[in-house]
């Protein structure tokens, strides 16, 4: 018999016996539905951690110097915290003190913020991310601007009360008119838009576009941070390798103006994507351990199910596996048609497992801010799963069936 | 000797059933020639399924020789034995033995799947075998939907597929009504004009009358092997 007969006598079987496919199928269904759903919402995070929050909130190829960690992940004890409270903060002259030192090309972005409740015209806005910064902060977030300008050096060395908003800012003060030229309320001190940021979108559900950004001499400035004091430093290079050298480069700086002796730990800290990404790194570590052990819990169990469900069709038929033979079906012959059969359904269950977890995948990227995406080695390895598994599954009760005698087997009732 | 289909030479077989040896068949000697109609007969327990069996080659001989259309088979592997059926005998059962989910044509298909024909002569074979028996409208049904001497004539089409040396017919009226009965050993009677070479095994004399020649065994031997009077037509 050619291999190609057995298929189709497979298909056959399985078409006329549906609910009995179905439910042999349904281990390794759920196998490879779990598969290839958490494989495809992993794999979508991390793109989108990837793009949307660590380029995003950070900036590409760039990294922060700050005090302590700005995203803390693991286990913080009160001892650390307390180190990290009593550190110098980092302060303008820190970050003046670098830049006229630095040696390799970095924009360099002096940054602060703080909560605050904004108000136009009667109008209030709570909740907006008040940002003191210098122009250099819309090149390291890559903002483009929907309307009007970002401030100039000049206004950010004289210190004047002007803003950059961003879009979800605008509507919410000035609906259905152009903010430019505007007066924004900061603590009672009137700013003037001058600049409108193009809308950023959501990140985790949460919008991107409730922030206003000053010069960080402008007057509130005492509203943001304790004068002199900044938030954070940012540096941006141009590549991932260049950016190393400038972390290296900053911490000597930072190591010789605080009088660190070698051997003392910095007394500051640097963050950047990867840093930023390591909370999310654990998660999805964690879950593609576990995975495996999912899919081995539903493979071995559609398995150990294929199993007996071939072992009761050998015995259901005995009589057609005597008839086979008397008609010239060798052993070989009846080891591959069951074979067939068992790798048939288990891949039919395989096939549907896919379909089932590129749909729950999209389920979830419907109803939730979560991305997802298909990766084609889920896919792959879901239908050799399936394969296997069959054929595994198979061997035991199709070489039964194979060493049945014949004589035996047309005498059977 | 060139148009012998089956030649036994002192063909023995012996079962061990714990500390007892049966002796099934206890030497038996017959020649059975291109063409022939013969009906074996016995009593149950006569050996008559055990020379069946053997002479099907779904069972190999304790001792003795089996020859089956110039192959000596009685000392073939399993995967031999099944080529020899696949391509020497077409099987006759007294349940006709299709299988219930294919159509008749695809059970007629069967033992050229196990030839390693290609679907579109299969295909081909399978429906002339089936005009043969006189179903040639009825391909597509499934036994269900067939009666059964329509079923066992789907049966004798799928023995004759490979235009074996021997067609063994094991009670192949058994479970049929007389009038059935009638039908299909006239069938059997067409073909063996036709020049096929038939093998019966029967325990009704009125069957066996419509061979040519009757082999009756009793008590693992040949009681008589004895030429049918002329049959009326």
């Amino acid at each position: 018999m050619k291999l190609l007969d057995a298929v189709r006598e497979a298909a056959h079987t399985i078409r006329t016996q549906k609910l009995k496919t179905a439910f042999s199928a349904i281990g390794v269904l759920i196998g490879v539905t779990f598969l290839i759903a958490v494989v495809s919402i992993i794999e979508g995070m991390n793109s989108y951690m990837e793009d949307k929050f660590a380029n995003g909130l950070i900036g590409l190829n760039t990294f922060q110097l700050a005090r302590q960690p700005m995203y803390n992940t693991g286990n913080v004890t009160e001892e650390m915290w307390r180190d990290w409270q009593r550190r110098p903060r980092v302060r303008y002259d820190d970050a003046d003190y670098i830049e006229a030192r630095l040696t390799t090309p970095a924009v360099v972005s002096r940054y602060c913020r703080d909560r605050a409740t904004i108000s136009a015209g009667g109008k209030v806005a709570k909740d907006i991310d008040l940002i003191g910064t210098d122009p250099q902060y819309f090149t390291i977030k890559n903002y483009d601007l929907a309307a009007g300008r970002i401030f100039t050096p000049q206004e950010l060395r004289t210190a004047q009360p002007v803003m950059v908003i961003g879009s979800l800012v605008g509507e919410k003060l000035f609906p259905g008119q152009d903010p430019l030229g505007k007066e924004i309320t900061v603590s009672g001190i009137p700013y003037r838009v001058i600049g409108v940021v193009e809308p950023q979108g959501t990140l985790f559900g949460l919008s991107m576009d409730k922030f206003v950004v000053t010069p960080y001499s402008a007057p509130a400035r005492r509203f943001i941070c304790p004068i002199g004091v900044l938030d954070y430093v940012s540096f941006q290079a141009s590549d991932p390798q260049t950016m190393l050298q400038v972390r290296d480069e900053v911490e000597g700086l930072m190591r010789q103006r605080r009088g660190l002796r070698p051997g003392t730990p910095n007394n500051f800290d640097f963050t950047d994507s990867k840093t930023a990404l390591e909370g999310w790194n654990k998660i999805s570590r964690v879950l593609l351990t576990l995975l495996p052990a999912l899919v081995i819990v539903g493979v071995v169990v559609g398995g150990i199910v294929i199993m007996n469900i071939m072992l009761v069709s050998v015995t259901e038929r005995v009589r057609e596996i005597g008839v086979r033979k008397a008609l010239g079906a060798r052993r070989r012959d009846i080891l591959t048609q069951f074979l067939v059969e068992s790798a048939s359904i288990s891949t039919f269950g395989a096939a549907c497992g896919i379909l089932l977890g590129i749909g729950l995948a999209f389920l979830v990227k419907a109803i939730s801010p979560l991305p997802a995406t298909v990766a084609p080695w889920s896919v792959a390895l879901g239908v050799g799963i399936g394969m296997s598994v069959g054929i595994i599954a198979g061997v035991y009760p199709a070489s039964r069936a194979a060493r049945l005698d014949p004589i035996v087997a047309l005498r059977s009732e | 000797m060139s148009d012998a289909v089956i030649q036994v030479r002192g063909l023995t077989r012996s079962y061990v059933m714990g500390a007892e040896t049966v002796h099934a068949l206890r030497g038996v000697d017959v020649e059975i020639r291109r063409n022939e109609y013969v009906a074996i007969m016995g009593p149950s327990g006569s050996g008559k399924s055990t020379l069946m069996n053997l002479l099907g080659c779904l069972d190999t001989p304790t001792a003795g020789e089996y020859w089956l259309n110039g192959q000596e088979v009685s000392r073939m592997t399993d995967d031999a034995l099944a080529r020899v059926r696949n391509k020497e005998i077409g099987f006759v059962f007294q349940t006709f033995n299709l299988l219930p989910r294919a159509t008749a044509l695809q059970n007629v298909e069967l033992p050229l799947v196990y030839a390693g024909v290609p679907a579109a002569e299969r295909r081909r074979k399978a429906a002339a075998a089936l005009e043969r028996v006189g179903l040639g409208t009825r391909m597509d049904h499934r036994p269900n939907e067939l009666s059964g001497g329509q079923r066992q004539r789907v049966a004798i089409a799928r023995g004759l597929v490979n235009e074996p040396a021997l067609l063994l017919a094991d009670e192949p009226t058994g479970n049929l009504d007389s009038t059935t009965t009638e039908e299909i050993l006239g069938v059997f009677e067409r073909l063996h004009e036709q020049g096929q070479t038939i093998v019966l095994v029967t325990h009704e004399p009125d069957v066996a009358q419509h061979a040519a020649r009757t082999v009756v065994i009793r008590d693992g031997r040949i009681a008589s092997d004895t030429p049918n009077r002329q049959r009326a037509a």
